[in-house]
């Protein structure tokens, strides 16, 4: 493979990279104006379905497929709605996309209005992003001061008004029908599917959530064609796998030498992301294991940095999958005791509370961890941790979106793949009472923090 | 016919009927256990309760394809070659720990909770919970705080099933209730200086399938199970709700809504729940009276009734049957209005028949649903309007009966009242100090009451057997909660002692006769269904019944007799 040039992040270190005058120095609106000026909404989609784009935002479902899936002949209006709830914890690419070139994410935006005949777009911001609200919303000004947003774009039939919605910071917001309710004003409750938000999303009407990132790569995929999208990355491996190809931002943060967001093509091992880029672990340590992206994926441990961050990889060693492709290292004085119970203790804040399963089974673990953290815990927990976490999520079925499984994969992978250290933690801190099977009295709890 | 297996059952159901996995599956005899799921509310499907596994069968190939999750039974609509498993370790396991994680943070006070009895929490555990708690945690525990005026939450027994948050906004449209936080700390409440208190506030407390929302009318006052369930028709208006009276030891506790698809739905409004201090209050008369000169003489039942009827006769022989009048009230059953029009035309078929005071308080109050309190605050006004056009000949209405009172056409008046409320003022009630002999039949001492120089001792309607015919002209049959009190008799007895008639008054028997003399209510002659008759459109909607309605589904007594979650079928 030929050295790999970036492509999402090209402009970020130019000064003034988010000004409309640097992005189109560097060859900015060239896309919509190709698209605006000879492609049907149809071609675009086919040009976007042709280069495999999958989602950016967690799940990886197949772009040009969700466009597809809106009803044909619908009067209208369809929305659109940018997913930039970027909280999954250990992910900021979004977040530079935004402040360092947003006009290239909005170029995306518009092109994919454009294939999905929607005149209104909404791009979710969470709360915690000043600098990306002001620069989205200058970049916003000035495309609308230069005619690319508003009435009849570039002098074509296409109009579209885009609003820059700010959330009030909450997890659940960014998963796809918690934005939309949230968007309507409501609480953030996801929402049963079906209907899908491609037949009834925001307002009643058809939409379409998309991620900030894989909207940035849409005007790439429109001028160098869906060959050379295809070129980077991890060919498919038969039927059920869309594969993975096109540059991805990696966030790498956690205990590295040098953290960051890093561009590479889909495919990158999670040993490379971490020694070629990162410059290793931290301090001179070793590492003991890595979130492959973002909290929700699980656990990979040291032995397993092998893996290629592509949509499959993390799947094969355990994990719920690329994510956000946000690895965070973890060195080997972490105390995985520890780390669990941040991680419990950060899902159980953030479960919306509609679900019983989530709701309960998130608060618990988090209260089973804060014991054994303090002291008091028993070697029949783990087993009760295992269960909680085969009980919640839409794998199991048991919950409406997917937030508890994001929580379940840590327990399951911090409890299967370090089980020793768990144990040999839970002897040494309750020598007394770590076989003990009975209840624990409630009240002994009393004082220890744990509620 | 969409065929439908359950657990290896088939059932087959129309192709026109919607039904969810609970419904079709209840047909089966198979309960699915929900808290969130409502028939008259929105779909959620938050609770995870009714968690089964489903799959479809090939027509052609018989082969069946099971889904690898677990689906929210009513969510999953059951559509021909449904297949559904509710009894596979895996459901139950999933059972299980949704019953487990609402008891997590539970403070399980049963012994001090007014749902006991009658709780879903409690019921499921014994068929879907852990027998052995595995959670070691102390529960978190928050403060009961007042919503309204009736309603009164228990935070910590919440299970956050978002029921009542659903009838605030889609059945009585305040949009009163909420959920404020997130995760386990989440909880319902209002928003501060916004209380619940509109006329349907209570429903919710109904509507809570654990101790969380309690009446503040009901609160403390007795234990769920020594309550007897009557059911019964509210009266106070004319939409005339399916109710059922909740009584022990001849006291009525409680009102709560019975579903009934042709009235209410599951619903009722508060005026009719909580404003019911006339049914046990200490003034109601309990004796049968006589004023005379030297002031009231209590009579015994027999001579008293004997005395009132020589008058009468005495009175239409020698002064003429239209010097007679007979005024119908408005809260009289169709039988006790049919047997006292009977009695009037046989003393003398000019006799005046007027139908009583119409209460009207205000407009007609109408719910975002279509739930509407009426104006009109009587249970049959209809019923006894029909009565008096059979019966034809004098009649009138309360103004025709002023105008004759003030104009001396009249010598002598038989009013029964029956009203909850106060409904005659003294400036009204002295226009009949015209008359030589004024006859009062009610229940509480109205200043008409005291005008009178016979009182009759009357039943509320809690009392009284018999039908009612509502604003819609749908017949409904009510069951006495309460005996009247002590010295009192029930009127249709009473009226059928003027009648002459021998025994035990049986309103079951007296409307027989009425529908075979009434061609209005001809449809009554088989009996009275639970869900009525539309004695004006002549088709109604009947609940269908199935085992698990009544007898073996989980459901608490009482919840499975008022809100049952069956669907309803056209019949006429």
């Amino acid at each position: 493979m030929a050295e790999f040039e970036p492509v999402l992040t090209a402009n970020v270190h130019k000064p003034d990279s988010h000004t409309l005058r640097v992005y189109r120095e560097s060859g900015g609106y060239t896309a919509l104006k190709k698209v605006l000026d000879g492609m049907s909404s149809a071609e675009v989609v086919d040009a976007v379905k042709a280069s495999n784009l999958r989602g950016r935002g967690g799940a990886g479902f197949p772009c040009g497929l969700k466009w597809s899936f809106l009803p044909k002949d619908h009067p209208g209006p369809v929305y659109m709605c940018v997913n930039a709830d970027e909280s999954e914890p250990g992910t900021f690419n979004n977040r530079l996309l935004m402040e360092d070139d947003p006009h290239q994410v909005i170029e995306g935006i518009i092109i994919g209005c454009y294939a999905t005949r929607a005149q209104t777009a909404y791009i979710y911001l969470r709360y915690e992003y000043p600098t990306s609200y002001n620069r989205l919303q200058a970049a916003i000004d000035e495309c609308y001061a230069n005619n690319l947003l508003g009435k009849n774009i570039l002098g074509s039939e296409f109009s579209l008004d885009i609003y820059l919605h700010r959330g009030a910071a909450a997890y659940i917001c960014g998963e796809e029908t918690g934005l939309i309710e949230s968007l309507e004003g409501k609480r953030a409750w996801p929402r049963i599917k079906p209907p899908f938000p491609a037949i009834e999303g925001a307002f009643r009407k058809p939409t379409v959530v998309n991620n900030i990132e894989t909207m940035a790569c849409v005007p790439h995929i429109i001028n160098r064609g869906a060959d050379w999208f295809k070129s980077m990355g991890v060919p498919s491996t038969g039927p059920r796998d869309a594969g993975s190809y096109g540059p991805k931002l990696y966030c790498l943060s956690g205990h590295i030498e040098k953290p960051g967001i890093y561009e590479a093509p889909l495919g990158i091992t999670c040993r490379e992301l971490i020694e070629k880029f990162g410059g290793g672990v931290w301090k001179g340590r070793k590492g003991k294991a890595a979130i492959p992206g973002g909290i929700s994926m699980g656990l990979l441990t040291e032995a397993e940095w092998d893996t290629p961050l592509d949509f499959a990889g993390p799947g094969k060693a355990g994990c719920l999958g690329l994510g956000t492709a946000a690895v965070v290292v973890l060195d080997e004085t972490v105390s995985m005791v520890d780390f669990l119970h941040n991680s419990c203790r950060f899902f159980a804040h953030e479960s919306c509370g509609q679900c019983t399963p989530c709701r309960e089974g998130t608060s618990w673990s988090e209260r089973i961890l804060a014991r054994i953290k303090a002291g008091k815990g028993r070697l029949k927990d783990l087993e009760l941790i295992l269960n909680i976490s085969a009980s919640i999520g839409i794998m199991p079925g048991t919950t409406i979106c997917g937030l508890a499984d994001g929580a379940a994969w840590p327990m399951k992978n911090a409890v299967n793949k370090f089980r020793a250290e768990f144990e040999e933690y839970i002897k040494r801190t309750n020598p007394s009472g770590y076989a003990q099977e009975d209840a624990v009295e409630a009240l002994e709890l009393v004082g220890l923090g744990v509620h | 016919m969409a065929t439908i297996i359950i657990d290896g059952q088939e059932i087959e159901i129309d192709d026109n009927e919607r039904l969810n996995v609970i419904q079709a599956a209840d047909r089966a005899g198979v309960a699915i256990p929900f808290y969130c799921w409502h028939p008259g509310l929105s779909v959620v499907a938050s609770c995870r309760m009714c968690l089964v596994e489903t799959g479809t069968k090939n027509k052609e190939t018989g082969k069946i394809d099971m889904v690898p999750k677990l689906v929210p039974a009513c969510q999953t609509p059951a559509k021909d070659g449904t297949v559904v498993v509710t009894n596979s370790d895996k459901v139950k396991a999933k059972q299980q720990f949704v019953q487990e994680g609402l008891l997590l943070d539970h403070p399980v006070d049963c012994p001090i909770c007014d749902q006991a009895g009658e709780c879903w929490l409690q019921d499921y555990y014994f068929n879907y919970g852990h027998q052995q708690r595995r959670a070691d945690v102390r529960p978190f525990t928050s403060q009961r705080r007042d919503l309204g005026e009736h309603v009164t939450l228990f935070v910590d027994r919440c299970v956050m099933c978002s029921r009542c948050v659903r009838f605030t906004r889609e059945i009585s449209g305040g949009g009163e209730l909420q959920v404020v936080n997130r995760g386990s700390h989440a909880e319902i409440d209002i928003f501060p200086g916004f209380p619940l208190d509109d006329k349907l506030s209570g429903n919710v407390n109904d509507l809570c399938p654990v101790g969380a929302l309690c009446s503040k009318d009901f609160l403390y006052e007795q234990r769920t199970w020594f309550l007897e369930p009557h059911n019964s028709v509210c009266t106070r208006c004319s939409t005339g709700c399916s109710i059922q009276q909740h009584v022990n030891q001849n006291h009525l506790y409680r009102i709560q809504p019975r579903y009934n698809p042709n009235a209410n739905d599951w619903w009722m409004c508060d005026i009719g729940r909580n404003e019911n201090d006339h049914v046990h209050a200490p003034e109601r008369l309990t004796s049968i009276k006589r004023r005379g000169d030297g002031g009231w003489e209590d009579l015994l039942w027999p001579q008293g009734l004997m005395a009132i009827h020589e008058t009468l006769i005495a009175t239409a022989k020698e002064q003429g049957g239209a010097k007679l009048a007979f005024v119908l009230s408005p809260f009289l059953t169709c039988e006790e209005a049919f047997l006292l029009a009977s009695y009037a035309r046989e003393l003398a078929p000019e006799t005046w028949l007027v139908l009583g005071k119409v209460p009207v308080t205000g407009e007609d109050e109408v719910f975002k649903s279509g739930f509407t309190i009426r104006a009109e605050r009587c249970p049959n006004r209809k019923g006894i309007e029909e009565i008096l056009k059979h019966f034809g000949g004098n009649t009138c209405d309360w103004a025709g009966l002023l105008t004759k009172v003030d104009s001396g056409e009249l010598a002598a008046a038989y009013i029964t009242g029956d009203y909850p409320d106060p409904w005659i003022d003294d400036a009204e009630a002295a226009r009949f100090e015209k008359l030589a002999w004024l006859i009062v039949h009610d229940i509480l001492p109205t200043p008409l009451a005291r005008r009178a120089r016979f009182v009759i001792p009357g039943a509320c309607s809690a009392e009284k057997d018999g039908c009612y015919v509502n604003h819609a002209g749908l017949l409904q049959a009510t069951e006495w909660g309460v005996r009247p009190p002590e010295g009192s008799h029930v009127d249709g007895q009473t009226f059928g002692d003027l009648l002459g008639r021998k025994g035990l008054y049986q309103a079951a028997a007296v409307i027989r006769e009425l529908a075979h003399a009434v061609p209005f209510f001809a449809r009554a002659a088989e009996g009275v269904p639970e869900a009525g008759l539309n004695l004006v459109t002549g088709t109604e909607q009947q609940p269908r019944t199935t085992a698990l309605g009544t007898v073996t589904h989980p459901l608490p007594t009482f919840r499975s007799m008022a809100a049952p979650f069956l669907e309803v079928e056209s019949t006429t």
